[in-house]
């Protein structure tokens, strides 16, 4: 059973004691239950069970402007003397920060909203195989699918985030996992895709057949791909990766990358960055998001944020020791964004597929080829050659590249969003982009 | 060595008699106890930023039976806790029936001493060179704009107990010191960065004010880039450097190679054992052996000693590496390459240090042989696909090749290739094979190992760049 509300915030209140006790002038601390069981399945059969159950710790302690944190998962209070006591002297002998400080008071989540985010459903092991069965059956009906990796994971979560304020207060999350792996062979090539689909209530995860019809199809349709020569071309970026852009986009509007001057996107605050139909929304109030939440990691209400309007860049993503840095009051956005999403575009995914004689579309990206200090992009893709809005023949040992400043003017938007993640995108072209192949 | 027993109601024997009876009719499995320390402590933005302090203490109970892994971990070491674990292994491997008989082989050697890095320097001398540091870049050039740099420093100790109570340890030390240097000159922003580790002291590579040389680097790496040009597009002849490069090889091949993709035939490779995968002359091993190695290991993480294995021989594919689990279902033996991140993850066969064997041509010959190519001396992180072969790497300096000479260096570029083939391109190998300076995490199925590489310059006749200049 996940730990009960009232067994966290006793070690909470236990731990902040200690620090006060023992001459801390503030300190903060998390503490945290994660209970999760997972079932995989290969080929039809059972491969591996694995059950994990695990309680976190962390504090910051601070003496004035100084600060220093210590995590552990040992929750003895015995042990968690030894660490507090040991965070205090490290904290003695570390330098002032003149930023170093609690979050602001008024700014404090007060009301807990009910997000919806956690279902107290627990499906036994017995179910999980049996949802995987079903699964691999129609997964590996086609001869070409020549191995299947499948698994079923529940995890329930709990924490208290307490501060020497008097902030005190956490919640329950839950989450329904379920993927499936294929791999496709024919005489040319061998190939692997997935589906997945994750949720917070169990009855609103894909069912078997479909997940399993869809990690079957997107293999097959992979096999046998062709290396294109270098162009210059059009690229549309399926959903599951055109949020990689948003990721990439958040992480360079974080206040610690702005404040430390790291990011292409410094100084941009109310300019011209995505063309004038681009809009991008930070959303942490959805009912059963996956990204939703009451407030962020320092205790912060987070309130809805409009990043983008119009194409103008509106706002950061601010925590309260950058905020101080860069003069800006924190938006409840410590530990990152929540629902991110960009707004739906008007074209439909079909004419947006036509837009061009000639296009790639790209289903799957590698690397880690985003430099937020430059802007330089540049990655390995897998995908189909698009000739009249038909998809023509797989492609793949192909590289896509350019700059982000140069990329996000470029985005247009088909009008097919949906939120199977917590960062989500309508399904994404970028014109112009350098395509390295042959 | 941590008494993992002390302060618990779970005694020794205890833990024995519940792995024996809980193990007895499986064919493998074990507990595996950890109890780590770790350390962060960064300075940024002309500041400490950070100081953190973290230890974790736990176990995990794994049962093996033919192709089905039952595992449960927790972080609290009692009776109840590891009898709630062994309930729950045996409610999933309904039908057990299992006979492996392979005894851990024993090894006296040792790669690394059993010292506690975090205690050995104290938190002010940390500071203090991190401060140095600081000051040394800033005062340096007035380009400097940001400088970064940090130490992380981890002591882990396991205890492996395998049914009928035979019980293996080992003492892991391990650390790492970075430094990241960001320069601003006419518009331009450009980053370098510079690490250095392994499995000694802070003070063992820090020695001769040796933080100096890391700063040296990460200054000349971000200063190279100030003056980059956008990179070409297509394939053309790549000339690598030696030492971290090697990471090419870690994702073409490295990860081709280990066991378990092999038995369940999804790795590009499954088929090609005892046939030619790469050019005469390229030989390529994956050593666990090597003192003080950020990749060695004394063994690994179910017991067996670490070796070093040859996974290419002049050119001919000779062995996989293995865990216990994939050496029995393959019928061979465990290589010693069975690890995990920490107790919270299953053991799967995993690189340690991954090496590409000297030559015996230099790197001056392969730059002369090339009319149009490019030079890539630093990598950033790599990445491959298992099932179609093609992996990716990301250079952070890399230079054109114009008419045999080095050109103008260019903008970081992926370069993408195909695993099975890309070592059936190599034309030259030197005599100048070089370790990692110790700095390479590797990931696979959301676990992260240290992993060390190393490879003499070598020069591939075909790959794809990946560029904005057509």
């Amino acid at each position: 059973m996940i730990k009960d509300q009232d067994f966290l915030k006793a070690k909470a209140v236990y731990c902040l004691d200690v620090a006060k006790k023992i001459g801390a002038s503030d300190a903060s601390v998390t503490i945290g239950h994660s209970i999760s069981e997972t079932v995989n399945f290969r080929n039809k059969n059972l491969d591996e069970s694995n059950r994990s159950d695990g309680l976190a710790f962390s504090i910051d302690t601070y003496i004035g402007k100084k600060k220093s944190s210590i995590s552990s998962s040992n929750l003895l209070n015995e042990n968690l003397d030894i660490l507090i006591e040991k965070c205090y002297e490290t904290t003695k002998i570390t330098p002032e920060d003149e930023f170093n400080s609690l979050p602001d008071k008024n700014l404090l989540a007060d009301k807990l909203k009910d997000l919806n985010i956690y279902d107290n459903t627990h499906i036994d092991n017995d179910k999980k195989i049996h949802y995987l069965k079903e699964l691999e059956n129609i997964a590996s009906e086609d001869k070409k699918i020549i191995n299947t990796e499948s698994s079923f994971t529940e995890k329930k979560t709990n924490f208290i985030l307490a501060n020497t304020d008097g902030f005190c207060s956490g919640y329950k999350t839950s989450s329904f996992t379920t993927s499936c792996v294929a791999v496709a062979k024919d005489e040319n090539s061998m190939e692997r895709d997935y589906e997945y689909s994750s949720k917070r209530y169990l009855d609103d995860i894909k069912d078997p057949q479909t997940l399993g019809k869809l990690a079957s199809y997107q293999t097959i349709r992979k096999l046998s791909p062709k290396k294109i020569g270098s162009d210059k071309l059009s690229v549309i970026f399926d959903k599951r990766i055109a949020k990689g852009m948003l990721s990439a986009f958040a992480s360079a509007i974080s206040s610690s990358a702005i404040a430390r001057g790291t990011s292409f996107l410094k100084d941009k605050i109310n300019e011209q960055i995505f063309s004038n139909s681009i809009n991008i929304i930070d959303k942490p109030d959805i009912i059963k998001g996956l990204g939703s939440k009451n407030f962020d990691s320092e205790g912060i209400k987070s309130g809805t944020l409009n990043l983008v309007k119009e194409g103008v860049l509106k706002n950061y993503l601010v925590d309260t020791y950058n905020g101080k840095k860069l003069n800006l009051q924190s938006n409840g956005r410590s530990g990152g964004t929540t629902n991110l999403y960009f707004e739906n575009g008007k074209q439909s995914y079909d004419e947006l597929l036509k837009t061009n004689s000639k296009c790639i579309y790209i289903t799957e990206t590698i690397g880690h080829g985003s430099n937020l200090v430059t802007g330089d992009y540049s990655v390995g893709a897998t995908g189909f050659f698009v000739e009249d809005g038909e998809f023509k023949y797989p492609i793949n040992e192909i590289t896509i590249a350019g700059n982000f400043k140069d990329m996000f003017k470029n985005i247009f938007l088909a009008n097919d969003l949906d939120f199977e993640y917590s960062t989500n995108s309508p399904t994404m072209m970028i014109e112009g982009m350098t395509v390295a192949g042959k | 060595m941590s008494n993992f027993f002390d302060k618990s109601d779970l005694a020794r024997k205890d833990a024995e008699n519940i792995v024996s009876d809980t193990l007895k009719n499986c064919d493998d499995g074990e507990l595996y106890l950890e109890d780590s320390k770790s350390e962060s402590i960064v300075l940024d933005d002309n500041k400490i930023k950070s100081s953190n302090y973290s230890s974790d203490l736990g176990f995990g109970f794994r049962a093996v039976s033919e192709e089905v892994v039952a595992y449960s971990y927790s972080n609290e070491i009692s009776k109840e806790s590891l009898k709630n674990s062994a309930e729950n292994l045996q409610s999933t491997l309904k039908s057990i029936k299992g006979t492996y008989k392979s005894e851990i082989p024993k090894s006296n050697k040792k790669f690394y001493d059993d010292i506690n890095p975090i205690e050995q320097k104290t938190l002010n001398s940390k500071l203090e060179v991190l401060n140095k540091v600081n000051d040394y870049l800033r005062k340096k050039d007035g380009a400097v704009k940001q400088v970064t740099a940090n130490f992380l420093g981890e002591h882990k100790s396991i205890e492996i107990i395998r049914s009928g109570g035979e019980a293996i340890t080992d003492i892991r030390p391990l650390i790492r010191f970075n430094v990241s240097v960001m320069l601003e000159k006419n518009g331009r922003k450009e980053t370098g960065v510079y690490g250095i580790g392994g499995r000694q002291s802070y003070d063992d590579y820090l020695k001769n004010d040796n933080w100096k040389s890391v700063c040296e680097e990460a200054f000349r790496i971000a200063s190279v880039n100030l003056e980059s040009k956008p990179a070409p597009a297509g394939e053309m002849k790549v000339v690598l450097g030696p030492g971290w490069p090697a990471i090419l090889i870690h994702e073409a091949i490295g990860h081709g190679l280990e066991g378990d993709f092999n038995r369940k035939k999804t790795s590009a490779f499954h088929n090609l054992m005892g046939q030619k995968v790469a050019s005469e002359g390229v030989t390529i091993v994956d050593d666990g052996t090597i003192d003080n190695r950020r990749g060695s290991l004394t063994i690994d993480d179910e017991g067996t000693p670490t070796e070093r294995t040859v996974l290419i021989e002049n050119g001919i594919l000779k062995n996989f590496m293995q865990d216990r689990l994939n050496a029995r279902l393959m019928k061979t033996r465990s290589t010693g390459s069975g690890r995990r991140e920490n107790y919270r993850h299953v053991v799967l066969p995993r690189m340690r240090n991954t090496m590409m064997l000297s030559g015996n041509q230099t790197q001056d010959e392969m730059i002369k042989s090339v009319d149009k190519g490019i030079f890539a001396v630093s990598f950033g992180g790599g990445q491959v696909d298992i099932t179609s072969g093609k992996f990716v790497f990301n250079c952070t300096e890399a230079y054109e090749i114009i008419n045999g000479k080095i050109g103008s260096p260019i903008k970081g570029a992926t370069l993408i290739g195909d695993g099975p083939s890309i070592l059936k391109e190599v034309s030259m190998v030197g005599n100048d094979m070089m370790l990692d300076p110790g700095i390479g995490t590797c990931g696979k199925a959301g676990q992260g190992v240290p992993v060390g590489v190393a490879q003499p310059s070598i020069l591939i006749d075909k790959m794809t760049v990946g560029g904005t200049k057509l």
